[in-house]
């Protein structure tokens, strides 16, 4: 949540490579798994609070993540890779349009494992369905952690678990406690919105009393 | 957790800032101070009893209304880092192809100016603005020589425009493989298939009554009507928006219709909204533009000449003309993938605080475009609320039949569905009529975009377009569509040629909309 509020870490994002049975030159079926590695500059750590990409034709996201081990015993090994989220839809039907340019965004709440101390990032992507020539993600940002601004947040749609999906739309109304708080906090938002209210409906369209127009523009 | 809550909140500040500027926000802090005078308010005791009041005063229920109806127009809050152009239309190829289709319509506006020699607008002379006036109310008397302006563009040229729509991330090859369609359209859109349509249109089933239909030969139909309007009082009584909505889905009795989709639409002809119409109507007078000249025309060669409709001509002409001048239907293009034309003051050419929108309201009429508001004249004879109806649906539904984008009520997703319906349904007819060269969405396409306006019957029309409004969705036109094809299955079988299969369905008004809906999805062996 919050994620407006503060920059996204930076971090080398490299080309996805992608699985292919066979010799990529000559194999006449198309992959079907990619993996992109996202790399932290300088051997730093991240404490993960979410990343966001747009989707460009993946139907199906896992991510695994490096950890830097808590313990400062010194040994040999201390890093290793947990899968934190397996087989997030992206796409409900992977044939098909819905979710193939939608943004996105998973935050740690949603993963399958803690995300602090991240030294790096594989994002492993699928598309089972072959009509499609390309799948990627783009514009991915990490997100640290750090101060939250409790305003500003993602739709619910966004943020639901991979494992309870659509079913969710039968679940009924939030609950009216919780909803009612919500409410307070937003009539507080809105005082503080009505600095900048737009005018309400005004209905002029010229200018100065002028609307005399010759052709129109085409950009 | 925390993200459903954040979901709900942005949707609230949303939903609270557009009532802010509303004049219902206005009106509730009117009626608040007001009530102070009210011997039953108590100082200790303020908050709640003003609330009371308003609850009782039936103002919540305007408010709740108001909710509604913000709710059932805007989409819900997209992505924060979504920019306002996928808001629009998610898919990039979409949005390109409608920039393209928006440009064709541009050179060809531009070109119409520059060989007639008149300009998009221009103010009218006094003498000009009297006369206008005095004729206000029998336009339709006028003939002015039109013949040299034409269409902007009729639904076939759009067609041909959704025919050559292709995702560039799609295996499109040449060679038939089983990734092509085998209809016109060739774009990957998830459409609903007959079970889902069951479920989604299940107040249409066999069990449920609907209006128009006699359902068995022992119980007299005026046993389910009778009913059925002591229930529509009900709710036009209780002045709930979302209870008229899913009450018109079993259709509306024609005696409450103008009433119900007035409450669905929550339009309320409230003194600021007629004078707000005279506002327009004004404008009308002062200014001149070459888009009245285009409805003027698209009135003459459609609506004039239809049997039903003709009577509504110098209706049809002042919601038109006032529409053009409405500024507030831009506020559409927030969730519709079309872009208002742009123009400049004359002389102040490239200067961004002369740039204007063309026409005012950002939309440029087509061929059959007042097929769209003539069948609501038989339902409201007060133009101000003819007009606020009308505006009220085109901006909720209508605008999608001729916008290229990926939505379910869309166009482009209608015509796929038509196609993929017919395709399942009757294989073999699709079959046949392709290979006589007649692809059947070339025959249904015209009456898919005008929401079979001008098609079917009137009382037919308004029950098909009840449940338009009951679903908020323009789906049943696609099956519609599909069901007439099935109906004519026979005789289409038959036909050898595009046009004699166009001549199996010329007529469509003798059609029952109902059954034929209701057959289609519900009884026939899927």
């Amino acid at each position: 949540m919050g994620t407006m509020a503060h920059e996204p870490a930076p971090c080398t994002i490299k080309s996805p490579v992608v699985l292919q049975v066979g010799d990529v030159r000559t194999e006449l079926g198309r992959p079907g798994v990619a993996v992109i590695d996202v790399m932290l500059p300088h051997s730093q750590t991240i404490d993960l609070q979410e990343i966001a990409f747009k989707n460009y034709y993946t139907a199906f996201l896992s991510l695994r993540v490096l950890r830097q081990s808590t313990t400062d015993s010194g040994d040999e090994n201390p890093s290793k890779w947990i899968t934190c989220l397996r087989n997030y839809c992206l796409m409900p039907n992977p044939h098909t349009e819905e979710g193939s340019q939608d943004y996105f965004s998973v935050s740690r709440h949603q993963m399958l494992c803690d995300m602090d101390r991240v030294a790096a990032i594989r994002l492993i992507l699928r598309q089972p369905s072959p009509v499609w020539l390309h799948f990627s993600i783009e514009e991915l940002q990490l997100f640290p952690g750090g101060q939250k601004s409790p305003q500003k947040g993602f739709p619910a749609w966004l943020s639901c678990p991979s494992q309870e999906q659509p079913a969710s739309l039968h679940d009924g109304l939030p609950d009216a406690h919780k909803a009612s708080s919500e409410v307070q906090q937003m009539w507080v938002l809105t005082e503080m919105l009505q600095a900048d209210q737009p005018a309400a409906r005004i209905g002029r369209f010229d200018v100065d009393g002028c609307y005399d127009l010759n052709l129109l523009s085409y950009t | 957790m925390l993200g459903q809550d954040g979901g709900l909140s942005l949707t609230i500040a949303q939903l609270v800032q557009r009532l802010k500027a509303s004049g219902l926000h206005s009106q509730l802090e009117r009626q608040a101070r007001l009530s102070l005078h009210r011997p039953d308010i108590k100082l200790e005791s303020l908050k709640e009893d003003i609330k009371g009041f308003l609850k009782a005063s039936g103002w919540e229920k305007k408010l709740q209304n108001a909710v509604y109806s913000e709710l059932s127009v805007f989409p819900s809050p997209c992505h924060p880092s979504a920019p306002p152009e996928h808001i629009k239309e998610s898919l990039a190829y979409m949005r390109k192809a409608q920039g393209n289709w928006e440009k064709r319509i541009l050179k060809s506006l531009n070109s119409m100016c520059t060989e007639l020699g008149i300009p998009l607008a221009q103010k009218r002379s006094v003498n000009e603005q009297k006369e206008l006036l005095n004729k206000w109310n029998e336009m339709g008397t006028d003939e002015p020589d039109l013949s040299l302006f034409r269409p902007v563009y009729a639904p076939k040229d759009f067609l041909e425009v959704l025919m050559n729509l292709r995702n560039p991330n799609y295996e499109n090859s040449e060679q038939p493989s089983f990734r092509n369609h085998l209809g016109l359209i060739q774009v990957p859109l998830k459409v609903k298939d007959i079970p889902e349509l069951k479920e989604y249109f299940s107040e249409l089933d066999l069990n449920t009554g609907q209006l128009d239909i006699d359902d068995s030969a022992e119980v007299p139909p005026e046993l389910f009507e009778n009913e059925h309007v002591r229930i529509g009082q009900k709710v036009l009584a209780e002045q709930d928006s979302a209870a008229a909505q899913q009450y018109v889905r079993q259709g509306c009795p024609t005696s409450l219709r103008a009433e119900l989709w007035a409450l669905i639409l929550n339009v309320s002809n409230q003194p600021e909204d007629v004078l707000y119409y005279e506002q327009l109507k004004s404008n009308v007078i002062l200014h001149d533009l070459l888009v009245d000249s285009l409805i003027y025309k698209d009135v003459k060669l459609t609506a004039s000449n239809d049997d039903y409709y003709f009577v509504f001509e110098d209706y049809l002409y002042q919601v038109l003309l006032c529409f053009s001048r409405d500024t507030s239907v831009l506020q559409h293009f927030a969730y519709n993938s079309a872009i208002p034309p742009k123009s400049y003051i004359r002389g102040k050419l490239g200067m961004e605080e002369y740039a204007v929108f063309y026409p005012p309201n950002g939309v440029i009429p087509f061929h059959g475009f007042s097929m769209y508001v003539a069948p609501l004249c038989f339902l409201y004879h007060e133009p101000s609320k003819l007009y606020q109806i009308f505006r009220e649906i085109y901006v909720r539904y209508f605008f999608r039949l001729h916008s290229i984008s990926s939505h379910p009520s869309g166009i482009v997703s209608l015509c796929l569905l038509f196609e993929t319906l017919l395709q399942t349904h009757l294989p073999q007819l699709f079959y046949h009529l392709r290979e006589i060269g007649a692809q059947p969405l070339r025959i249904s396409f015209k009456w898919m975009v005008r929401a079979f306006s001008g098609y079917l019957a009137t009382d037919q029309l308004l029950l098909l377009w009840d449940r338009i409004l009951g679903y908020s969705s323009l789906e049943v036109l696609a099956v519609l569509a599909a069901a007439v094809f099935a109906f004519r299955a026979v005789n289409l079988m038959e036909a050898t040629s595009l046009a004699a299969a166009e001549a199996v369905l010329a007529d469509l008004s003798t059609l029952k909309v109902m059954p034929l809906l209701q057959i289609f999805l519900f009884a026939t062996g899927t």
